[in-house]
């Protein structure tokens, strides 16, 4: 590599890299390019919508998306595939995020700093007192510390912290190096428990082991320690634990605003706006009540086993899920009384949210969603709630869920919905291409992804600043997806072909149509 | 000074591959691969994205349990292939994080071994880099991807006239602003990394799995060739400056200078390209000189004596402390979450001409910045929008710069340098004491 020759040759193979890779690529089963091993984790559910339909274009575009494989089963749970830039994080950032919203304890990260810096203040879990989960604690390990283990700066830094906090408990999170040097951290967390009177439990969250589900059940095994160590603690009479709400912007207030007015308490949230006290006292609580199933469901199980609370599984978006879920609430409890507020309160709220929804879904009816979430549960209620303002979902996926969850996204979707596990902004940005999606929702790294492709989105993530839950949530959700969707600013903003563009994956999937035209065979693979 | 504590709480700085990604993310049809666990990805894609607003992929080899305990060399392999085979890539980093580091990796020779294997990707520059996230900052990372990078793509040949910039770590405008001097000067210019179009791209419709922009493989492989190069870095050692590598590898000359922010930086900047280009300083830039000095002097009275935090990048912190310092402004407390004795004795110097001696903080966290902020009774923050908890804890206005701006828009589009991005603060740091005054006065003058 000495030559003019030499580089000027290897800056012509890249371009012709580039042109060979847009001719290559071969549409598969969903018309679409995939990132190879990811071929199971994207599938449809069938739809009686003919493909194909010659002379015109969308319905044929349309024809080479939806002629794809339908069977129950989608793969998920599995680690990502190397080289795809997935949009999960890791076990670590599964238990930070669960855990963190307890707002009187010390949260510390044992490892090296990017850990902390990356996660401190990442989600407004909104406190209605102290706020000393939102500093971000590390042991900032540094090399000599790998080389001769951590243990003792560790100790150093709980005790310090400790006694400038004063902290109800204590939480300390492992991270990938930690799990290499071998660091005790259960060692070091009893002894400190021991001279400072404090919980201190060990979070056993090393990064690689696993993806973010092995981190929200990391978080449960945590959290699980901490629960009944109030032993002064008598069973609660018409109460509840909410589990899997982290408050943010606030939507657990709302949510136990409800609940006073059904008649029902709450002996503890986990975890927005907790507190050390609450959670040790959880177990005498007369039901768990899990809003994020996908990371506490695991929780109420071990609490289910111990203590003999049993738990349901609700949902605080949407109208529809809101109100069911209130009433599985107040079922439970099998008191007339209740029951009776229950219902009261159901026709109050939705009779303030309809007339203004209205106006929404006049707006946006007909429009298409594209749904990316963390959770399943989660983008259950978004397709209902979608549907509420008479809107469809065209797409639908999740970072981390099962096998199940799936099952129960195909029961909801409409037909010929796409469903995609632990996608990539590759695989999303074809498919809200392809399927000319409206809106788009997601974290707030697919945001500017959307964006670039002309297409609304929706800040159904941690970082938002208006409350989705409950009925006034469904509210704000409406105005969210207008606030975008309505937006002037996309009608400077070429889409698709308009732009110019004539896209490897739209190209071979227009191609893939013209073929099928007129026939129905289902292809395989 | 170093911080007093053994923990470290809100980390004023991010870890080693970070700035790796962002370098690499100035080079054209560059993608970056972090070996290690899927966390460390998505964190520095998240944090990246949240300030330019702008796509960033960066691909992982997705490490689980098992190669953890018994090496990461397939996943590594199949990740290189997987983002060669949908990316297309002409460059690919590959950096390491503390998982890898700490199990011992030797990504150099798994890259061989792959290329051994399969010599079609040999077509595509894949270059190593070692970032452990344990020790340094990703100031760390972002210098030595650049020192990687022109360690396998210079090539040296017959000298040209061109001047090599390397501008370090500053916004997207500034580099734009960058190629205008040079165009002004008529002098070509290679600027590396050149984020200025992938980091703040337009909008045309099309989600690109690579964005244009970035400085192109032949201009790197010229580097070897200009006539000299200019480096905004006066902290790091010389192992870690583009300049120096290029003096002691291919005897062109070097100056490193400070980034020029500032009516002094801001002259040295242009006297040194005057000298290097053999060309006069511009009429524009003249007249910019004195347009700012103009500013200068409508503003001094409200800024006379003001006692200013400033934190951030080394070099990012001792070129605004030279700012603060021509304005006025008295810098009580200079910090940087990384820094050595060079940052502690370029900072005395700087302030030594107003006579101020500043608390200097390296290696510290955003708790005892805040600390010492109250102490000092500082009136005004600057640095990154990770400050905002420590204006709204002390009260005091915080005029956001630099890298990362999480809580406002147009981070990238801030323009720092020159004597047109020291005017651009100028009127922001003023106009904000102004107001927070007028607010203060309650009697709602109309004129301030």
């Amino acid at each position: 590599m000495t030559t003019h020759k030499i580089e000027t040759k290897t800056y012509r193979v890249r371009r012709n890299r580039e042109e060979e890779e847009m001719a290559r690529v071969e549409p598969n089963h969903m018309g679409i390019d995939i990132i190879s091993g990811r071929e199971g984790h994207i599938c449809r559910k069938a739809d009686d919508v003919k493909p194909g339909i010659t002379g015109n274009p969308q319905r044929a575009k349309r024809a080479a998306i939806t002629r794809g494989i339908d069977d129950a089963s989608i793969s998920c749970d599995t680690d990502s595939v190397a080289g795809a830039v997935s949009q999960r994080a890791c076990v670590f950032c599964g238990a930070r995020v669960v855990i963190n919203p307890i707002a009187d304890a010390l949260h510390l990260i044992h490892g090296p700093i990017g850990c902390s810096a990356y996660t401190w203040d990442i989600r407004g879990s909104l406190s209605s007192g102290t706020e000393l989960h939102r500093l971000s604690f590390s042991t900032d390990l540094r090399e000599r510390d790998v080389i001769f283990g951590g243990e003792q700066k560790l100790e150093a830094a709980l005790l310090e912290l400790i006694a400038r906090h004063e902290p109800q408990g204590a939480f300390v999170y492992s991270t990938c190096i930690v799990g290499i040097i071998g660091d005790d951290l259960k060692a070091v967390c009893a002894r400190v428990a021991e001279a400072t009177g404090i919980p201190v439990i060990p979070v056993q969250s090393e990064g690689f082991r696993g993806n973010k589900n092995a981190g929200y059940k990391a978080a449960c095994e945590a959290l699980f320690k901490l629960i009944g160590r109030d032993r002064e603690g008598e069973p609660v009479p018409l109460s509840i634990n909410i589990l899997g709400d982290f408050n943010l912007a606030g939507e657990i207030w709302i949510i136990r605003d409800y609940l006073r007015r059904m008649g029902i308490g709450v002996v503890a949230n986990i975890s927005g706006d907790s507190r050390v006290a609450d959670v040790a006292r959880a177990h005498t609580a007369s039901l768990n009540v899990v809003q994020c199933s996908g990371s506490m469901t695991h929780l109420a199980k071990m609490m289910q086993a111990e203590y003999g609370i049993p738990f349901i599984r609700v949902s605080w978006l949407g109208t529809e899920d809101m109100s069911r879920s209130l009433i599985q609430i107040a079922s439970f409890f099998e008191n007339p009384s209740i029951k009776a507020r229950t219902e009261e309160l159901i026709g109050e709220e939705l009779a303030a949210v309809e007339p203004k929804l209205e106006f929404y879904r006049r707006r946006l009816a007909g429009k298409k969603a594209a749904v990316y979430v963390g959770g399943a549960f989660k983008a259950i209620s978004l397709i209902k709630s979608f549907r509420a303002i008479g809107m469809t979902v065209a797409v639908v996926g999740s970072q981390t869920g099962k096998q199940h969850d799936y099952e129960e996204i195909r029961r909801e979707a409409d037909p010929g919905t796409v469903i995609i596990d632990d996608a990539n902004p590759l695989e999303l940005a074809q498919l809200i291409d392809t399927l000319e999606i409206d809106i788009f929702v997601g974290g707030v790294k697919e945001r500017p992804v959307a964006y670039k492709l002309g297409v609304a989105f929706c800040d159904h993530n941690h970082e938002r600043k208006k409350p989705l839950e409950g009925f006034t949530g469904m509210l704000n959700f409406a105005q969210e997806v207008h606030s975008s969707i309505a937006s002037p600013v996309w009608l400077w903003i070429p889409r698709g072909e308009a732009a110019g563009r004539d896209t490897a994956w739209s190209k071979a999937a227009r191609e893939e149509a013209a073929r099928e035209e007129g026939t129905r065979e289902v292809r395989h693979g | 000074m170093a911080k007093s504590s053994v923990s470290t709480t809100n980390a004023c700085k991010l870890c080693r591959p970070l700035g790796a990604c962002l370098a690499f993310r100035g080079i054209e049809g560059s993608m970056v691969l972090l070996h290690g666990s899927q966390g460390c990805s998505t964190y520095m894609r998240r944090y990246i994205s949240g300030h330019f607003r702008e796509p960033v992929d960066i691909a992982s080899s997705a490490l689980s349990e098992t190669q953890a305990v018994y090496g990461g060399a397939a996943n590594l392999k199949q990740g290189i292939r997987n983002v060669v085979a949908k990316y297309a890539p002409a460059v690919l980093g590959v950096a390491t994080t503390c998982l890898t580091e700490t199990i011992g990796d030797n990504i150099g020779m798994i890259i061989a071994e792959l290329l051994e294997e399969e010599p079609e990707l040999r077509e595509i520059e894949i270059i190593p880099v070692s970032t452990p996230s344990y020790s340094g900052s990703h100031m760390d990372g972002f210098r030595d991807s650049c020192i990687a990078i022109l360690e396998r793509l210079a090539v040296p040949r017959e000298k040209t006239g061109a001047i090599n910039l390397f501008p370090g770590f500053i916004s997207a405008a500034d580099i734009r602003h960058l190629k205008e001097i040079m165009e002004d000067f008529k002098t070509p210019g290679i600027i590396l990394p050149d984020i200025s179009q992938t980091l703040d791209g337009v909008i045309d419709g099309g989600y690109r799995r690579i964005p244009p922009g970035g400085t192109s493989m032949p201009a790197i492989a010229r580097t070897a060739r200009s006539a000299c190069s200019i480096e905004f870095n006066v902290v790091s050692p010389a192992s870690q400056s583009a300049a120096a590598l290029l003096e002691s590898r291919h005897d062109i000359p070097g100056e490193r200078l400070p980034i020029p922010i500032g009516i002094r930086n801001c002259d040295l900047f242009f006297q040194t390209l005057a000298k290097v280009t053999l060309q006069p300083v511009p009429a524009r830039y003249k007249e910019e000189r004195g347009r700012l000095l103009d500013a200068m002097v409508d503003a001094h009275k409200y800024l006379f004596g003001k006692k200013a935090v400033v934190y951030g990048d080394a070099d990012f912190v001792l070129a605004l402390t030279s700012f603060l310092i021509d304005v006025g402004v008295s810098p009580v407390v200079c910090a940087t979450g990384d820094g050595n004795r060079e940052f502690i004795s370029r900072i005395s110097q700087t302030a030594a001409v107003a006579g101020i001696q500043p608390l200097i903080l390296k290696d510290t966290d955003f708790d005892e910045i805040s600390e010492r902020a109250r102490e000092t009774g500082s009136e005004l923050l600057i640095g990154s929008s990770k400050g905002n908890h420590i204006a709204r804890r002390l009260g005091i206005p915080l005029l956001r710069v630099g890298y990362p701006i999480h809580d406002r828009i147009g981070g990238q589009r801030l323009l720092h340098i020159g004597y047109r991005g020291t005017m651009n603060l100028l009127d922001q740091l003023t106009n904000m004491l102004i107001a927070r005054e007028q607010d203060e006065l309650g009697y709602g003058y109309s004129y301030m």
